[in-house]
């Protein structure tokens, strides 16, 4: 299709007082020859109605409007197959430079260079087709109360499920539970824990096909195309086998938790009435009873030592969130069991968030619940074949002791999750053991293994992955990318770690959470389906383009995904899973060929914008500041810093970046070619409490920058003409600083010496 | 499928409705979002940084506005409530009234028009602490992007100045009240909650000693775009307040007052003697407690700030505060319960953290609906075709009110599907 471009320039908000209008004009019609440019009052409201107007009957299909930011144009403001690049004059210009000056005039020109740069390089975006369907069924791995909700909900809204479960029964845990704590109103009294009835309407459901004693062999492919292999878990068949392989859209992983070892100074495995929490679920369950293993004596009093293995100020670890719910639901066990029986619970906190609270307060209410704040020091045989229990009452500040038939330690839940990356390096250090070609790679490797020992074999989804065969955890092996306004944001898009495999949950938060990651996984099948990207880029509907007659097979970006999207083959080269990508673009950074780019976005269009700037020569004594600016928090900071009125720098030059990983570093030095002073990178928090959306973006780039740098020195340039920063949204206050800061630099070190080169 | 279906309705634009809107809007499927308020956000607008990340909400707000914005097939409504509801599950009627804003949107206004007004309002973003033009923008990234005008609070004369300051029609103040009807499958609640009122928790002093804040007001007062401009100082003297104290449970696990424990103030007062701790270097924090009850993975917040020398925590309830007349300090009276710790009883500020309390304790959705006695719409409630979340079904925190919100989109697309 011939392009059509159209450029309009608003004269409200005191545009047209700060600016002059008729030269920006100008710009477009002598400069960049567009054939219509229109000035305009405002561009909301009537203004934006006339704009649509003149887009209609002009038949334009790109174009260009000089006014407000892009972050102000009401919903849906433009037609959709017309490219449109608004420029924020009003909040990146004119709210945060002097009027009318010949700098702020200069600013306002570039950004309309710039953006008329970038229309025209920008094409008509095809929303990713692959020849074959997407599939729209999910796989649910996990038959415990997460994965079968997951089931049950997604099948309820239409979808076809598969279920897998490893052992030879459905219902996981809570199977094995005699009772539940509450999951309503009034929140005091047990329940029945469900699961019958939830095992139930699985099975009876004809779009659900349920694998038990199987597990997934093998997961190739990516969203809307897995191709899935399930193999035997034994029970009958040969472990091992093939059970069945079929076509699946995504994935919910439900794996589940296991008992954590309890504290070892307790004597768990020493002493037979020492016994954790899910044993003594399990005793009720099968025998209706509380006895003493020992003699199988009923148990007439027990005592419950919470944080039994899990939370501890020595490892820092995490709390299971569940334990001291269970305890007291145990304790009501041990009550019900006989009016004269007793219940120790010793504890350290007691929590019971929200309407739990009820729970707690009916333990409170029962006179032979005995709840303690104390440390249990000691657990010891007594003389008539039970415990003695001694503990540091930390209220009344004394040793307190008591003699029970039973000790249970409330043990904590650990993730049933493998560490993918983990696993993908301990591999590849294995390789290096035989193949590796020095001793000093070797040391690394034999180091390596032994650092990641505990990761061998565990895996448990077995993706065909180059970045390992499961998700990669972040923090106590959850699987999970821990944003508080996005919880299901995994690494592997189309694959949504729920319940207690994502984080320690109890069996309602299991239901709540499992019901919503089986919505993400039916919404990923529905926005591959269209075409479009799912969070946070969702919807968009580019994709990356790889032009591999140049690929080199160097790799970087098949490792630097954030998301596992690139495969590679023996040789090397990079094999695109368009459907697993989220379209950060760091794919576009990281290829020192520059074979990576979209429609609307390549090391092309953005490196011209950045040249498409007019930079004065030395003499003038105008520096030329790049500001490379992630799109997500830092850009919209500079919005802000307009909407506030604080003084921008008339130096700098923005370009909005997908995220900071997405920078192709040979816009840096090309800007330098270009005689741009210095650039500023700015982007989001990283670290253990990153913020990066798209996770490891900024981080990458902070990496490659350190290569930009030597890059400069060969160039005998400044390193310091580069720097980076990292910004919250909120931040915006800082940037004045950041650019006064780094104009003194330029003043300091001098000017580019390629300037007019 | 998701074609034909009706609508979805969404009660709420707080952190639990917009996700509710925008992740079934992904999939497919129509929304219409009704919040009552000028903007979205809800209460996390109010929040200087969420824990454990120390992150600002607008970061994940941003994201979330560029969803909304996207899809056309969300509509908006602000300044609007739910009147009336009929029908049922996949079936409903259901009028919603809107407010007038006053402010067109034709053209979007800018602070210099407002501040040529002389009328003020109390600034509810700020808790009423500090006051806005009678034309204001509700917040840095209010969403949609438009100024509001109280008009209760607009003298005649300032509308006169308005008609000639404003750009020609940006402002009218002819707009009335608007009633659309819309015709829905299924209706999630996420109508959120507010602060339990401290004043009734009399012995704890809100109201009589100048220096004892809430919780909420703190989440103000430390934030740059806050009353105090991010200083975190005594409201008696605009001194530094150095040595504060954090007193949990105010009014929550008690029942008095609310008798269930509100699930975040445990978090949100260790997040806040960071932001003491992090403002000022000498700062000391001291945290009355029942219990810490910080859990899952915040756990490790709570460790990392054990660690800190400056921040005491002190395993006791409260009984009473009074205040010293000339200083303006407060003196606590505090049933010690560990014994051999002696707290400090002398503080220069004090936060109550105060709990959370359903908005539906007394604004109720118009349509037979099941309540827990505390307000709350629990998942017990067996309407079909309504579905909450978020803190309308029960004190939580961001992440969890966005799963929640999360399944309650599914349980209405297969409503509106059945429907
Ligand atoms: C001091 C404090 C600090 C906190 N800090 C954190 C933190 O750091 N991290 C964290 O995760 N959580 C924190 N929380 C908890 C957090 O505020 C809540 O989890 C969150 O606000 C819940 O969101 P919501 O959407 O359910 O409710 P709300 O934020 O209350 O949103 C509800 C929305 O519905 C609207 N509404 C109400 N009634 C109606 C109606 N009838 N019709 C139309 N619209 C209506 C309201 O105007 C509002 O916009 C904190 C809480 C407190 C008390
Ligand atoms: S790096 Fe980003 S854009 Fe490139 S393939 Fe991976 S997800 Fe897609
Ligand atoms: S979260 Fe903490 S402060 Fe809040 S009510 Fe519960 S125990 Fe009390």
């Amino acid at each position: 299709m011939e392009d059509k471009i159209g450029v309009f320039i608003c004269t409200g908000y005191g545009i047209a007082d700060a600016l002059d209008v008729d030269a920006l004009c100008k710009v477009a019609t002598d400069e960049f020859n567009v054939p219509f440019c229109k000035t305009v009052e405002s561009c909301e409201g009537p203004g934006l109605k006339s704009i649509n107007e003149d887009i209609a009957s002009e038949g334009l299909n790109k174009v260009v409007i000089a006014g407000i930011s892009p972050r102000r144009y009401p919903d849906h403001a433009f037609p959709e197959q017309v490219m449109v690049e608004p420029v924020g004059l009003r909040e990146q210009v004119v709210w945060c430079l002097p009027a009318a000056e010949e700098d702020t005039q200069m600013v306002a020109e570039d950004y309309l260079r710039m953006y008329l740069t970038r229309v025209k390089k920008r094409q008509p975006l095809e929303p990713f087709q692959p020849e074959e369907t997407i599939d729209k069924s999910l796989l649910v791995v996990g038959g415990g109360i997460a994965g079968l909700t997951a089931a049950v909900e997604a099948a309820k809204a239409g979808y076809e499920v598969k279920l897998v479960e490893k052992t030879a029964v459905l219902g996981g845990w809570l199977a094995k539970q005699h009772k539940s704590i509450p999951t309503r109103p009034p929140y005091r009294d047990l329940e029945d824990t469900g699961i019958d009835e939830l095992i139930a309407e699985v099975d009876a459901n004809p779009k659900i096909k349920v694998y038990t004693s199987a597990t997934t062999g093998e997961i190739l492919g990516a969203p809307g195309l897995f191709d899935v292999t399930l193999k035997s878990a034994g029970n009958g068949k040969p472990e091992g086998e093939v059970v069945d392989q079929f076509r699946i859209g995504a994935i919910v992983q439900a794996t589940g938790w296991r008992p954590a070892d309890p504290r070892e100074d307790l004597p768990y495995g020493k002493l037979d009435n020492v016994i954790r929490n899910v044993e003594l679920e399990e005793m009720v369950k099968s025998q209706g009873r509380i006895t003493r293993p020992s003699d199988g004596k009923e148990a007439k009093s027990v005592a419950f030592i919470q944080c039994g293995g899990c939370t501890n100020k020595e490892h820092h670890s995490y709390c299971s969130s569940i334990c001291c719910l269970t305890s007291l639901k145990q304790a009501l066990y041990v009550r019900e069991q006989d009016e004269n029986s007793k219940a120790y619970i010793f504890y350290e906190f007691m929590r019971t968030p929200g309407k739990y609270e009820n729970f707690y307060r009916r333990a409170q209410e029962d006179d032979g619940i005995f709840l303690t704040r104390g440390d249990v020091t000691e657990v010891k045989p007594n003389d008539n074949g039970g415990l003695s229990v001694t503990a540091r009452d930390t209220m009344l500040g004394e040793e307190i002791q008591v003699n029970v038939d039973l000790v249970v330690l409330a043990a904590g839940m650990i993730p049933n999750a493998a560490d993918g990356e983990a696993i993908r390096a301990l591999e590849d250090a294995k390789v290096t053991m035989v193949e590796g070609d020095s001793e000093a790679k070797k040391k690394d490797a034999a180091e390596t293994l032994e650092r990641l020992k505990q990761h061998d074999g565990t895996q448990i989804l077995n993706l065909g992955y180059r970045q390992g065969p499961d998700l990669p955890s972040l923090e106590y092996g959850f699987p999970d990318s821990h944003f508080i306004c996005f919880p299901y944001e995994s690494r592997r898009t189309g694959i949504y770690p729920t319940g207690a495999a994502r984080q320690p949950t109890d069996g309602m938060g299991s239901r709540a959470d499992a019901t919503g990651a089986a919505l993400k996984a039916i919404q990923c099948v529905e926005m591959t389906a269209r075409g479009e990207a799912v969070h946070p880029r969702a919807g968009d509907k580019s994709y990356p383009d790889f032009f591999m007659q140049r690929c080199t097979k160097c790799k970087r970006c098949t490792e630097e995904c954030p998301f596992g999207v690139l495969n590679e083959d023996k040789e090397g080269t990079p094999l695109l899973r368009a459907t697993r990508c989220r379209r950060c673009g760091v794919c576009m950074g990281a290829c020192p060929e520059r074979i990576v780019s979209f429609k609307d976005y390549s090391v092309d269009i953005v490196g011209s914008m950045i040249k498409a700037v007019n930079v004065p020569d030395e003499f003038e004594e105008k520096p030329r500041i790049l500001v490379i600016a992630c799109e997500n928090d830092a850009f919209p900071a500079l919005d802000l810093l307009g909407q506030h009125r604080l003084q921008s720098s008339p130096w700098i030059r923005t370009v909005p970046v997908r995220c900071l990983g997405s920078v192709n570093f040979v816009w840096i030095t090309e800007a330098m070619s270009a005689g741009y002073d210095g650039v500023i990178l700015i982007g989001c928090k990283y670290g253990d409490d990153y913020q990066c959306h798209f996770v490891k973006g900024s981080e990458l780039a902070s990496v490659r920058e350190k290569n930009v740098r030597e890059k400069l020195e060969q160039m005998a340039m400044d390193t310091e003409r580069v720097e980076l920063h990292q910004l919250q949204i909120d931040e915006y206050h800082k940037l004045p600083g950041i650019f006064e800061k780094f104009a003194e630099l330029i003043d300091e070190i001098g000017m580019n010496p390629f300037k007019g080169m | 499928m998701s074609g034909e279906a009706k609508p979805i309705l969404v009660i709420g634009g707080g952190i639990a409705g917009i996700t509710a809107a925008v992740e079934a809007a992904e999939v497919g499927y129509q929304v219409i979002l009704v919040e009552k308020d000028a903007f979205l956000g809800g209460r996390v607008m109010r929040s200087y940084k969420y824990f454990p990340k120390m992150c600002p909400p607008t970061c994940g707000f941003e994201i979330n506005t560029r969803r909304l914005r996207r899809n056309s097939r969300i509509t908006v409504h602000t300044l609007a409530t739910v009147e009336q509801v009929s029908g049922k599950a996949g079936d409903f009627k259901v009028k919603i009234k809107k407010r007038p804003r006053y402010v067109t949107g034709a053209c979007s206004l800018d602070d210099s028009i407002a501040e040529q007004l002389t009328s003020e309002r109390p600034d509810d973003l700020n808790l009423g602490m500090g006051t806005t033009k009678a034309l204001y923008y509700p917040h840095d990234m209010a969403f949609p992007p438009l100024h509001m005008l109280d008009r209760d609070a607009l003298s005649e004369s300032d509308a006169q100045t308005l008609t000639k300051v404003a750009p020609a029609g940006a402002i009218d103040l002819t707009m009335t009240d608007e009633e659309i009807e819309v015709d829905v499958g299924a209706i999630i609640v996420a109508t959120g909650w507010r602060p339990y009122d401290a004043t009734k928790l009399d012995n704890l002093g809100f109201g009589q000693c100048e220096n004892v804040v809430t919780n909420v007001m703190m989440e103000r007062i430390a934030d740059p775009r806050g009353p105090t401009g991010g200083k975190i100082v005594r409201p008696s003297d605009g001194a530094p307040a150095v040595n504060v104290a954090f007193v949990q449970c105010a009014g929550s696990r008690d029942e008095n007052h609310l008798p269930y424990c509100s699930a975040v103030c445990c978090m949100a007062s260790l997040k806040q003697a960071r932001y003491l701790r992090e403002h000022n270097e000498a700062a000391r924090a001291t945290i009355f407690y029942i219990d810490i009850r910080t859990i899952g993975r915040l756990e490790k917040f709570y460790y990392n700030l054990l660690a800190d020398a400056n921040v005491a925590f002190v395993k006791g309830k409260v009984a009473k505060i009074t205040e010293d007349p000339g200083s303006k300090d407060l003196i606590l009276d505090v049933e010690d319960t560990i014994a051999g710790h002696k707290p400090e009883q002398k503080f220069d500020m004090v936060i109550l953290a105060t709990g959370i309390v359903p908005n539906t304790v007394d604004v109720k959705i118009p349509f037979e609906l099941e309540y827990d006695e505390y307000g709350f719409i629990d998942g017990a409630t067996d309407v079909e075709g309504i579905y909450a979340a978020g803190c309308a079904k029960h004190p939580c925190d961001v992440s969890r009110a966005a799963k929640e919100s999360t399944a309650a989109a599914l349980k209405a697309i297969q409503c509106v599907n059945r429907g």
